[in-house]
Protein backbone atom coordinates (compact mmCIF):
# COMPACT_ATOMS: atom_id res chain seq x y z
CA UNK A 1 0.00 0.00 0.00
CA UNK A 2 2.43 2.25 0.78
CA UNK A 3 6.00 3.41 -1.07
CA UNK A 4 9.02 3.40 0.50
CA UNK A 5 9.73 7.09 1.23
CA UNK A 6 6.34 6.95 3.42
CA UNK A 7 7.34 3.80 5.07
CA UNK A 8 10.91 5.61 5.92
CA UNK A 9 9.30 8.65 7.23
CA UNK A 10 7.07 5.96 9.22
CA UNK A 11 9.69 4.15 11.02
CA UNK A 12 12.19 6.81 10.95
CA UNK A 13 10.30 10.11 11.31
CA UNK A 14 11.97 13.14 11.67
CA UNK A 15 11.23 16.31 14.05
CA UNK A 16 9.90 14.00 16.90
CA UNK A 17 9.72 15.43 20.18
CA UNK A 18 8.71 18.79 21.88
CA UNK A 19 9.63 22.20 22.52
CA UNK A 20 9.38 23.58 25.49
CA UNK A 21 9.62 27.08 25.23
CA UNK A 22 7.47 27.30 21.38
CA UNK A 23 6.36 30.40 20.08
CA UNK A 24 3.32 28.64 18.42
CA UNK A 25 2.09 25.47 19.13
CA UNK A 26 -1.49 23.36 18.46
CA UNK A 27 -3.17 20.41 19.09
CA UNK A 28 -5.41 18.78 16.14
CA UNK A 29 -7.61 16.26 15.49
CA UNK A 30 -8.55 14.28 12.28
CA UNK A 31 -12.58 13.41 12.86
CA UNK A 32 -12.51 10.93 10.05
CA UNK A 33 -10.31 8.23 11.77
CA UNK A 34 -9.23 9.72 15.52
CA UNK A 35 -5.54 10.95 14.10
CA UNK A 36 -3.72 13.64 16.56
CA UNK A 37 -0.75 15.75 16.04
CA UNK A 38 0.91 17.86 18.19
CA UNK A 39 2.75 20.24 16.93
CA UNK A 40 5.49 22.89 18.23
CA UNK A 41 7.39 26.16 16.15
CA UNK A 42 10.75 27.83 16.96
CA UNK A 43 10.52 31.04 15.23
CA UNK A 44 13.29 33.62 14.78
CA UNK A 45 13.27 36.60 12.52
CA UNK A 46 9.94 35.46 10.68
CA UNK A 47 11.87 32.15 9.94
CA UNK A 48 11.10 28.49 11.44
CA UNK A 49 13.91 27.92 13.17
CA UNK A 50 12.88 24.70 14.29
CA UNK A 51 9.56 22.49 14.60
CA UNK A 52 9.00 19.42 16.78
CA UNK A 53 5.93 17.29 16.93
CA UNK A 54 4.56 13.83 18.06
CA UNK A 55 1.80 12.00 16.28
CA UNK A 56 -1.16 9.93 17.20
CA UNK A 57 -2.47 7.92 13.71
CA UNK A 58 -1.48 5.23 11.03
CA UNK A 59 1.19 5.41 9.28
CA UNK A 60 0.22 7.85 6.54
CA UNK A 61 -0.11 10.25 9.55
CA UNK A 62 2.98 9.93 11.03
CA UNK A 63 4.85 10.40 7.68
CA UNK A 64 3.13 13.15 6.39
CA UNK A 65 3.58 14.89 9.91
CA UNK A 66 7.36 14.18 9.83
CA UNK A 67 7.86 15.33 5.89
CA UNK A 68 5.92 18.50 6.55
CA UNK A 69 8.01 19.52 9.30
CA UNK A 70 10.86 18.67 7.16
CA UNK A 71 9.26 20.64 4.31
CA UNK A 72 8.66 24.13 6.78
CA UNK A 73 12.33 24.07 8.69
CA UNK A 74 13.80 26.88 7.36
CA UNK A 75 11.30 28.24 5.54
CA UNK A 76 9.51 31.70 6.52
CA UNK A 77 6.44 31.77 8.26
CA UNK A 78 4.18 32.97 4.86
CA UNK A 79 5.94 29.75 2.88
CA UNK A 80 4.89 27.65 6.08
CA UNK A 81 1.60 28.73 5.66
CA UNK A 82 1.54 28.42 2.26
CA UNK A 83 2.21 24.28 2.49
CA UNK A 84 -0.53 22.37 1.11
CA UNK A 85 -1.26 18.56 1.80
CA UNK A 86 -0.87 17.95 -1.96
CA UNK A 87 2.35 19.13 -1.56
CA UNK A 88 3.35 16.73 1.10
CA UNK A 89 1.34 13.76 -0.33
CA UNK A 90 3.73 14.31 -3.49
CA UNK A 91 7.22 14.88 -1.28
CA UNK A 92 5.79 11.52 -0.12
CA UNK A 93 6.13 10.32 -3.50
CA UNK A 94 2.11 10.11 -3.12
CA UNK A 95 -0.22 8.55 -0.65
CA UNK A 96 -3.14 5.72 -1.58
CA UNK A 97 -6.35 8.27 -2.37
CA UNK A 98 -7.74 6.70 0.88
CA UNK A 99 -4.73 7.84 2.91
CA UNK A 100 -5.03 11.48 1.85
CA UNK A 101 -6.88 12.88 4.14
CA UNK A 102 -4.46 11.61 6.79
CA UNK A 103 -1.90 14.72 5.17
CA UNK A 104 -4.49 17.22 5.77
CA UNK A 105 -3.84 16.57 9.55
CA UNK A 106 0.06 18.11 9.08
CA UNK A 107 -1.26 21.05 7.27
CA UNK A 108 -4.11 22.34 9.80
CA UNK A 109 -1.68 21.92 12.72
CA UNK A 110 0.81 24.03 10.91
CA UNK A 111 -1.91 26.63 10.20
CA UNK A 112 -3.04 26.66 13.94
CA UNK A 113 0.48 26.70 15.10
CA UNK A 114 1.02 29.60 12.87
CA UNK A 115 -1.81 31.48 14.37
CA UNK A 116 -0.95 31.04 17.47
CA UNK A 117 1.90 32.20 17.51
CA UNK A 118 0.57 35.18 15.90
CA UNK A 119 -1.81 35.87 18.34
CA UNK A 120 0.74 35.39 21.14
CA UNK A 121 2.73 38.38 18.80
CA UNK A 122 -0.75 40.78 18.86
CA UNK A 123 -0.97 39.88 14.97
CA UNK A 124 -4.07 38.75 13.57
CA UNK A 125 -5.15 35.44 13.07
CA UNK A 126 -4.30 34.20 9.12
CA UNK A 127 -7.68 32.69 7.61
CA UNK A 128 -8.38 29.14 6.66
CA UNK A 129 -8.81 29.02 2.96
CA UNK A 130 -10.21 25.74 2.70
CA UNK A 131 -9.75 25.89 -1.24
CA UNK A 132 -6.87 24.25 -1.85
CA UNK A 133 -7.11 21.19 0.09
CA UNK A 134 -7.64 18.20 -1.81
CA UNK A 135 -8.51 14.83 -0.26
CA UNK A 136 -11.46 12.23 -0.38
CA UNK A 137 -14.31 11.72 1.93
CA UNK B 1 8.74 -21.82 -1.23
CA UNK B 2 7.29 -18.61 0.82
CA UNK B 3 8.73 -15.31 0.61
CA UNK B 4 10.05 -14.17 3.53
CA UNK B 5 10.49 -11.01 5.38
CA UNK B 6 14.10 -9.76 6.37
CA UNK B 7 13.99 -8.69 10.02
CA UNK B 8 16.32 -5.56 10.47
CA UNK B 9 19.47 -5.71 12.60
CA UNK B 10 19.82 -10.27 13.04
CA UNK B 11 19.35 -10.43 9.49
CA UNK B 12 17.83 -13.54 10.29
CA UNK B 13 14.40 -13.84 8.42
CA UNK B 14 11.15 -15.02 10.11
CA UNK B 15 7.41 -15.83 8.29
CA UNK B 16 5.27 -15.58 11.65
CA UNK B 17 1.24 -15.60 10.38
CA UNK B 18 -0.97 -14.78 13.32
CA UNK B 19 -3.96 -13.74 11.21
CA UNK B 20 -5.33 -17.55 10.84
CA UNK B 21 -8.68 -16.16 11.77
CA UNK B 22 -8.52 -14.25 8.51
CA UNK B 23 -7.63 -17.54 6.41
CA UNK B 24 -5.69 -20.25 7.17
CA UNK B 25 -3.04 -22.29 4.39
CA UNK B 26 -4.60 -25.11 2.40
CA UNK B 27 -2.94 -28.34 4.35
CA UNK B 28 -0.77 -30.36 2.43
CA UNK B 29 -3.15 -33.58 2.73
CA UNK B 30 -5.55 -31.34 1.40
CA UNK B 31 -4.09 -29.95 -1.79
CA UNK B 32 -3.09 -33.88 -2.19
CA UNK B 33 -6.49 -35.10 -2.19
CA UNK B 34 -7.46 -32.16 -4.52
CA UNK B 35 -5.40 -32.55 -7.22
CA UNK B 36 -6.15 -35.44 -8.90
CA UNK B 37 -9.88 -34.01 -9.49
CA UNK B 38 -8.69 -30.65 -11.58
CA UNK B 39 -7.73 -32.42 -14.67
CA UNK B 40 -7.83 -36.61 -14.11
CA UNK B 41 -10.92 -37.25 -12.21
CA UNK B 42 -12.73 -33.78 -14.02
CA UNK B 43 -15.95 -35.17 -14.50
CA UNK B 44 -19.32 -33.29 -14.10
CA UNK B 45 -20.93 -35.34 -10.78
CA UNK B 46 -24.28 -34.95 -12.64
CA UNK B 47 -23.50 -36.60 -16.21
CA UNK B 48 -24.89 -40.09 -16.64
CA UNK B 49 -21.48 -41.88 -17.48
CA UNK B 50 -19.19 -43.99 -15.37
CA UNK B 51 -16.18 -41.51 -15.87
CA UNK B 52 -18.77 -38.76 -13.94
CA UNK B 53 -19.36 -41.06 -10.71
CA UNK B 54 -16.16 -40.86 -9.39
CA UNK B 55 -16.64 -37.46 -9.05
CA UNK B 56 -19.98 -37.90 -7.34
CA UNK B 57 -18.61 -40.55 -5.41
CA UNK B 58 -15.82 -38.11 -3.85
CA UNK B 59 -18.46 -35.35 -3.23
CA UNK B 60 -20.64 -38.10 -1.20
CA UNK B 61 -17.57 -38.93 0.82
CA UNK B 62 -16.95 -35.31 1.61
CA UNK B 63 -20.35 -35.08 2.65
CA UNK B 64 -20.00 -37.45 4.54
CA UNK B 65 -16.83 -35.88 6.12
CA UNK B 66 -18.28 -32.82 6.76
CA UNK B 67 -21.64 -34.43 8.38
CA UNK B 68 -19.67 -36.39 10.94
CA UNK B 69 -17.47 -33.47 11.99
CA UNK B 70 -20.69 -31.70 13.43
CA UNK B 71 -22.58 -34.49 14.49
CA UNK B 72 -25.05 -34.55 11.61
CA UNK B 73 -26.21 -36.77 8.77
CA UNK B 74 -24.99 -36.39 4.98
CA UNK B 75 -28.42 -35.33 3.74
CA UNK B 76 -28.43 -32.09 6.06
CA UNK B 77 -25.10 -30.91 4.59
CA UNK B 78 -25.01 -28.47 1.63
CA UNK B 79 -21.61 -27.30 -0.18
CA UNK B 80 -21.57 -23.54 -0.42
CA UNK B 81 -19.20 -21.12 -1.90
CA UNK B 82 -18.13 -20.07 1.56
CA UNK B 83 -19.45 -18.98 4.70
CA UNK B 84 -20.34 -15.64 3.60
CA UNK B 85 -22.86 -17.03 1.20
CA UNK B 86 -23.89 -19.83 3.86
CA UNK B 87 -24.91 -16.92 6.14
CA UNK B 88 -26.78 -15.20 2.96
CA UNK B 89 -28.94 -18.38 1.77
CA UNK B 90 -29.51 -19.22 5.55
CA UNK B 91 -31.23 -16.03 6.49
CA UNK B 92 -32.45 -15.00 3.49
CA UNK B 93 -33.62 -18.32 2.53
CA UNK B 94 -35.45 -18.71 6.00
CA UNK B 95 -37.02 -15.07 6.34
CA UNK B 96 -38.71 -15.47 2.94
CA UNK B 97 -40.06 -18.67 3.04
CA UNK B 98 -41.55 -17.75 6.71
CA UNK B 99 -42.73 -14.20 5.40
CA UNK B 100 -46.21 -15.63 6.09
CA UNK B 101 -45.78 -16.27 9.50
CA UNK B 102 -43.88 -13.30 10.47
CA UNK B 103 -41.02 -10.62 9.56
CA UNK B 104 -39.03 -10.42 12.63
CA UNK B 105 -35.17 -11.40 12.98
CA UNK B 106 -33.04 -11.57 16.08
CA UNK B 107 -29.56 -11.10 15.70
CA UNK B 108 -26.39 -9.85 17.57
CA UNK B 109 -24.45 -6.78 17.10
CA UNK B 110 -21.31 -8.83 16.95
CA UNK B 111 -21.96 -10.60 14.12
CA UNK B 112 -19.69 -10.86 11.05
CA UNK B 113 -21.01 -8.71 7.95
CA UNK B 114 -22.02 -11.61 6.35
CA UNK B 115 -24.67 -11.40 8.33
CA UNK B 116 -25.10 -8.39 9.43
CA UNK B 117 -25.48 -6.87 5.78
CA UNK B 118 -27.91 -9.40 5.09
CA UNK B 119 -30.21 -8.66 7.99
CA UNK B 120 -29.39 -4.75 6.91
CA UNK B 121 -30.92 -5.55 3.29
CA UNK B 122 -33.70 -7.79 4.63
CA UNK B 123 -34.83 -4.68 6.75
CA UNK B 124 -35.26 -2.57 3.09
CA UNK B 125 -37.32 -5.76 1.96
CA UNK B 126 -39.66 -5.07 4.79
CA UNK B 127 -38.24 -7.31 7.64
CA UNK B 128 -37.47 -6.17 10.97
CA UNK B 129 -34.69 -6.85 12.56
CA UNK B 130 -33.81 -7.03 16.69
CA UNK B 131 -29.77 -6.16 16.91
CA UNK B 132 -29.32 -7.47 20.69
CA UNK B 133 -26.33 -5.91 23.17
CA UNK B 134 -23.78 -7.59 24.18
CA UNK B 135 -21.87 -7.59 27.36
CA UNK B 136 -18.26 -6.17 27.88
CA UNK B 137 -17.18 -9.64 26.67
CA UNK B 138 -18.94 -9.64 23.54
CA UNK B 139 -21.25 -12.37 24.73
CA UNK B 140 -24.98 -12.72 24.07
CA UNK B 141 -27.36 -12.73 26.93
CA UNK B 142 -29.91 -16.16 26.19
CA UNK B 143 -32.76 -14.62 28.48
CA UNK B 144 -32.34 -11.04 25.96
CA UNK B 145 -33.14 -13.83 23.32
CA UNK B 146 -35.77 -14.78 25.17
CA UNK B 147 -36.92 -11.21 25.80
CA UNK B 148 -36.70 -9.90 22.05
CA UNK B 149 -39.07 -12.89 21.02
CA UNK B 150 -42.59 -12.12 19.69
CA UNK B 151 -45.46 -13.62 17.90
CA UNK B 152 -44.00 -12.54 14.72
CA UNK B 153 -40.24 -13.84 14.88
CA UNK B 154 -39.27 -16.08 12.62
CA UNK B 155 -35.80 -16.65 13.00
CA UNK B 156 -32.55 -16.38 15.20
CA UNK B 157 -29.35 -16.03 13.93
CA UNK B 158 -26.52 -15.71 16.83
CA UNK B 159 -22.88 -16.99 15.75
CA UNK B 160 -20.85 -19.55 17.71
CA UNK B 161 -17.80 -17.48 18.13
CA UNK B 162 -16.65 -14.77 17.52
CA UNK B 163 -13.66 -13.88 14.44
CA UNK B 164 -12.56 -10.50 16.26
CA UNK B 165 -12.27 -11.24 19.80
CA UNK B 166 -12.44 -14.63 20.72
CA UNK B 167 -15.85 -14.90 22.88
CA UNK B 168 -17.80 -18.31 22.27
CA UNK B 169 -21.06 -17.58 22.26
CA UNK B 170 -23.76 -20.10 24.66
CA UNK B 171 -25.35 -21.33 21.57
CA UNK B 172 -26.83 -24.37 23.22
CA UNK B 173 -28.82 -22.16 25.74
CA UNK B 174 -29.73 -19.74 22.69
CA UNK B 175 -30.63 -22.63 20.63
CA UNK B 176 -33.10 -24.41 23.73
CA UNK B 177 -35.18 -21.19 23.40
CA UNK B 178 -35.33 -20.75 20.26
CA UNK B 179 -37.06 -24.04 19.83
CA UNK B 180 -39.29 -23.63 22.43
CA UNK B 181 -40.46 -20.86 21.04
CA UNK B 182 -40.69 -22.42 17.72
CA UNK B 183 -38.21 -19.80 16.29
CA UNK B 184 -35.75 -21.20 13.86
CA UNK B 185 -31.96 -21.07 14.82
CA UNK B 186 -29.18 -20.34 12.62
CA UNK B 187 -25.70 -20.23 13.67
CA UNK B 188 -22.41 -18.98 11.66
CA UNK B 189 -19.89 -21.19 12.96
CA UNK B 190 -17.50 -20.03 10.72
CA UNK B 191 -14.88 -18.99 12.72
CA UNK B 192 -15.92 -22.44 15.18
CA UNK B 193 -15.51 -25.02 13.43
CA UNK B 194 -12.83 -27.43 12.91
CA UNK B 195 -11.30 -25.14 16.35
CA UNK B 196 -13.79 -26.35 18.91
CA UNK B 197 -16.39 -29.80 19.34
CA UNK B 198 -19.60 -28.65 17.18
CA UNK B 199 -22.33 -30.91 17.46
CA UNK B 200 -25.59 -29.61 15.70
CA UNK B 201 -27.69 -31.48 18.67
CA UNK B 202 -26.29 -30.36 21.59
CA UNK B 203 -26.66 -26.91 19.81
CA UNK B 204 -29.94 -27.00 19.03
CA UNK B 205 -29.57 -26.06 15.80
CA UNK B 206 -31.96 -25.30 12.98
CA UNK B 207 -28.41 -24.29 10.39
CA UNK B 208 -25.23 -23.69 10.36
CA UNK B 209 -22.68 -22.76 8.74
CA UNK B 210 -18.98 -23.51 7.92
CA UNK B 211 -16.31 -21.89 5.98
CA UNK B 212 -13.11 -23.99 4.38
CA UNK B 213 -10.36 -21.89 4.28
CA UNK B 214 -11.13 -21.14 8.22
CA UNK B 215 -9.70 -24.08 8.72
CA UNK B 216 -6.75 -25.72 6.33
CA UNK B 217 -9.20 -26.57 3.36
CA UNK B 218 -9.45 -24.23 0.24
CA UNK B 219 -10.88 -20.49 -0.24
CA UNK B 220 -13.93 -20.76 -1.81
CA UNK B 221 -15.25 -23.50 0.01
CA UNK B 222 -18.19 -23.58 2.44
CA UNK B 223 -21.11 -25.74 3.99
CA UNK B 224 -24.91 -25.44 5.38
CA UNK B 225 -26.12 -27.74 7.54
CA UNK B 226 -30.17 -27.39 7.30
CA UNK B 227 -31.91 -29.74 9.66
CA UNK B 228 -34.41 -32.66 8.51
CA UNK B 229 -37.54 -31.42 7.68
CA UNK B 230 -36.36 -27.72 7.91
CA UNK B 231 -37.49 -25.85 4.69
CA UNK B 232 -35.83 -22.85 3.38
CA UNK B 233 -36.33 -21.01 0.26
CA UNK B 234 -33.16 -21.45 -2.54
CA UNK B 235 -30.66 -18.67 -2.67
CA UNK B 236 -28.78 -19.94 -5.63
CA UNK B 237 -31.70 -20.96 -8.74
CA UNK B 238 -30.88 -23.11 -11.40
CA UNK B 239 -30.07 -27.06 -11.81
CA UNK B 240 -30.71 -30.10 -9.64
CA UNK B 241 -27.73 -29.63 -7.40
CA UNK B 242 -28.07 -30.71 -3.91
CA UNK B 243 -31.50 -31.28 -3.80
CA UNK B 244 -32.67 -28.53 -5.85
CA UNK B 245 -31.57 -26.36 -3.08
CA UNK B 246 -28.22 -25.02 -4.21
CA UNK B 247 -27.55 -24.81 -7.91
CA UNK B 248 -24.28 -25.04 -9.67
CA UNK B 249 -22.19 -27.58 -10.72
CA UNK B 250 -20.40 -28.93 -7.77
CA UNK B 251 -17.19 -27.57 -7.24
CA UNK B 252 -15.63 -31.25 -6.85
CA UNK B 253 -11.90 -30.01 -5.90
CA UNK B 254 -13.23 -27.43 -3.35
CA UNK B 255 -15.69 -30.08 -1.50
CA UNK B 256 -13.30 -32.75 -1.48
CA UNK B 257 -10.71 -30.23 0.26
CA UNK B 258 -13.16 -28.73 2.69
CA UNK B 259 -14.06 -32.45 3.49
CA UNK B 260 -10.50 -33.34 3.97
CA UNK B 261 -9.88 -30.43 6.18
CA UNK B 262 -12.46 -31.00 8.04
CA UNK B 263 -11.87 -34.51 8.76
CA UNK B 264 -8.23 -33.80 9.35
CA UNK B 265 -9.07 -31.09 12.02
CA UNK B 266 -11.85 -33.00 14.00
CA UNK B 267 -9.37 -35.91 14.30
CA UNK B 268 -6.99 -33.61 15.60
CA UNK B 269 -8.74 -31.04 17.54
CA UNK B 270 -7.93 -32.45 21.44
CA UNK B 271 -4.46 -32.32 21.05
CA UNK B 272 -4.29 -29.11 18.82
CA UNK B 273 -7.08 -26.79 20.65
CA UNK B 274 -4.99 -27.86 23.75
CA UNK B 275 -1.78 -27.35 22.47
CA UNK B 276 -3.10 -23.84 20.74
CA UNK B 277 -5.09 -22.30 24.38
CA UNK B 278 -1.44 -22.82 25.95
CA UNK B 279 0.28 -20.64 23.51
CA UNK B 280 -2.38 -18.27 23.22
CA UNK B 281 -2.32 -17.91 27.26
CA UNK B 282 1.45 -17.33 27.19
CA UNK B 283 0.74 -14.56 24.42
CA UNK B 284 -1.75 -13.04 26.44
CA UNK B 285 0.43 -13.25 29.77
CA UNK B 286 3.15 -11.75 27.74
CA UNK B 287 1.03 -8.96 26.47
CA UNK B 288 -0.93 -8.05 29.25
CA UNK B 289 2.80 -7.36 30.88
CA UNK B 290 2.77 -4.08 28.62
CA UNK B 291 1.81 -1.40 30.83
CA UNK B 292 -1.77 0.45 29.68
CA UNK B 293 -2.62 -2.95 27.61
CA UNK B 294 -6.05 -4.90 27.61
CA UNK B 295 -7.62 -7.94 26.89
CA UNK B 296 -10.58 -8.34 24.56
CA UNK B 297 -13.56 -10.55 24.84
CA UNK B 298 -13.70 -13.18 27.20
CA UNK B 299 -10.72 -14.38 29.75
CA UNK B 300 -11.60 -18.19 29.17
CA UNK B 301 -14.91 -18.85 27.22
CA UNK B 302 -12.58 -17.72 23.87
CA UNK B 303 -11.79 -19.66 21.12
CA UNK B 304 -8.02 -21.58 21.84
CA UNK B 305 -6.46 -19.42 18.69
CA UNK B 306 -7.73 -16.01 19.77
CA UNK B 307 -5.84 -12.74 20.98
CA UNK B 308 -7.36 -9.21 21.00
CA UNK B 309 -5.64 -6.85 23.06
CA UNK B 310 -5.65 -2.64 23.05
CA UNK B 311 -2.67 -1.06 23.35
CA UNK B 312 -3.45 3.11 24.73
CA UNK B 313 -2.09 5.73 22.99
CA UNK B 314 -1.16 4.04 19.58
CA UNK B 315 -2.69 3.03 16.60
CA UNK B 316 -3.33 -0.42 14.87
CA UNK B 317 -2.19 -0.23 11.35
CA UNK B 318 0.61 1.85 12.05
CA UNK B 319 1.66 -1.53 14.67
CA UNK B 320 0.88 -4.06 11.93
CA UNK B 321 2.80 -2.03 9.61
CA UNK B 322 5.73 -2.38 12.35
CA UNK B 323 4.90 -5.51 12.70
CA UNK B 324 5.02 -6.35 8.73
CA UNK B 325 8.35 -5.28 8.63
CA UNK B 326 9.57 -7.85 11.70
CA UNK B 327 7.44 -10.85 9.86
CA UNK B 328 4.65 -10.82 12.20
CA UNK B 329 1.27 -11.04 10.03
CA UNK B 330 -1.59 -9.92 12.08
CA UNK B 331 -4.72 -7.39 11.91
CA UNK B 332 -6.42 -4.68 13.89
CA UNK B 333 -9.69 -3.43 14.41
CA UNK B 334 -8.82 0.30 13.80
CA UNK B 335 -10.29 2.72 11.58
CA UNK B 336 -7.49 3.53 9.46
CA UNK B 337 -6.85 -0.30 8.78
CA UNK B 338 -10.67 -0.53 7.59
CA UNK B 339 -11.80 0.74 3.87
CA UNK B 340 -14.87 2.32 5.34
CA UNK B 341 -13.30 4.01 7.94
CA UNK B 342 -15.73 2.73 10.49
CA UNK B 343 -13.87 1.43 13.52
CA UNK B 344 -14.61 -2.30 14.27
CA UNK B 345 -18.29 -2.83 15.23
CA UNK B 346 -17.45 -5.45 17.50
CA UNK B 347 -15.26 -3.48 19.40
CA UNK B 348 -17.60 -0.63 19.40
CA UNK B 349 -20.43 -3.00 20.75
CA UNK B 350 -18.31 -4.18 23.80
CA UNK B 351 -17.93 -1.00 24.96
CA UNK B 352 -14.69 -0.18 24.27
CA UNK B 353 -13.57 3.75 24.07
CA UNK B 354 -13.30 4.66 20.65
CA UNK B 355 -9.88 6.46 21.48
CA UNK B 356 -8.99 2.80 22.91
CA UNK B 357 -10.55 1.17 19.78
CA UNK B 358 -7.70 2.41 17.44
CA UNK B 359 -5.04 0.69 18.90
CA UNK B 360 -6.27 -2.97 19.04
CA UNK B 361 -4.68 -5.93 17.68
CA UNK B 362 -5.73 -9.33 17.48
CA UNK B 363 -3.29 -12.38 16.27
CA UNK B 364 -4.36 -15.51 15.87
CA UNK B 365 -2.55 -18.54 16.25
CA UNK B 366 -2.44 -21.65 13.61
CA UNK B 367 -1.32 -25.44 13.18
CA UNK B 368 2.47 -23.52 12.58
CA UNK B 369 2.72 -21.41 15.50
CA UNK B 370 5.53 -22.71 17.83
CA UNK B 371 6.46 -20.97 21.14
CA UNK B 372 9.61 -19.77 19.47
CA UNK B 373 7.11 -17.67 17.19
CA UNK B 374 5.16 -16.37 20.87
CA UNK B 375 8.32 -15.49 22.29
CA UNK B 376 9.48 -13.68 19.32
CA UNK B 377 6.09 -11.51 19.20
CA UNK B 378 6.00 -10.74 22.32
CA UNK B 379 9.42 -9.04 22.13
CA UNK B 380 8.65 -7.40 18.92
CA UNK B 381 4.94 -6.34 20.07
CA UNK B 382 6.71 -4.98 23.12
CA UNK B 383 9.57 -2.99 20.94
CA UNK B 384 6.87 -1.94 18.23
CA UNK B 385 4.34 -0.56 20.90
CA UNK B 386 7.11 1.69 22.53
CA UNK B 387 8.45 2.93 19.51
CA UNK B 388 4.81 4.04 19.14
CA UNK B 389 4.66 5.30 22.15
CA UNK B 390 7.22 7.85 22.26
CA UNK B 391 5.74 8.82 18.43
CA UNK B 392 2.52 9.64 20.15
CA UNK B 393 0.92 13.16 21.94
CA UNK B 394 -1.08 10.90 24.50
CA UNK B 395 1.46 9.04 25.74
CA UNK B 396 1.78 9.82 29.56
CA UNK B 397 5.35 10.87 30.61
CA UNK B 398 6.17 8.01 32.54
CA UNK B 399 5.75 5.78 29.45
CA UNK B 400 7.97 7.74 27.30
CA UNK B 401 11.53 6.52 26.73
Amino acid sequence: MYGEKVMDHFENPRNLGEIEDADGTAEVGNPECGDTMKIYLKIRDGVIEDVKFRTFGCAAAIASSSMATEMIKGKTVKEAWDLSNRAVAEALEGLPPQKLHCSVLAEDAIHRAINDYRVKQGLEPWEESGGHREHHH
Amino acid sequence: MREKQKIDMTGDTRFIYMDNAATTPARKEVVEAILPFFSDNFGNPSSLYDFAKISGEAVGRARAQVASAIGAQPEEIYFTSGGTEADNWAIKGAAFANKEKGNHIITSQVEHHAVLHTTEWLEKQGFEVTYLPVDRYGMVNPEDVRAAITERTILVTIMTANNEVGTIMPVAEIGRIAREKGVLFHTDAVQAAGHIPIDVEEMNVDMLSISGHKFGGPKGTGALYIKKEREIDPLMHGGAQEKHSRAGTENVPGIVGIGKALELSFAEMERESKRISGLRDKLIQGLLDIPKTHLNGHPQVRLPNNVNVVFEYIEGEAILLMLNRRGIYASTGSACSSKSLDPSHVLTACGVPQEIIHGSLRLTLGQDTTEDDIEYVVENVRGVVQKLRNMSPLTTPELRE
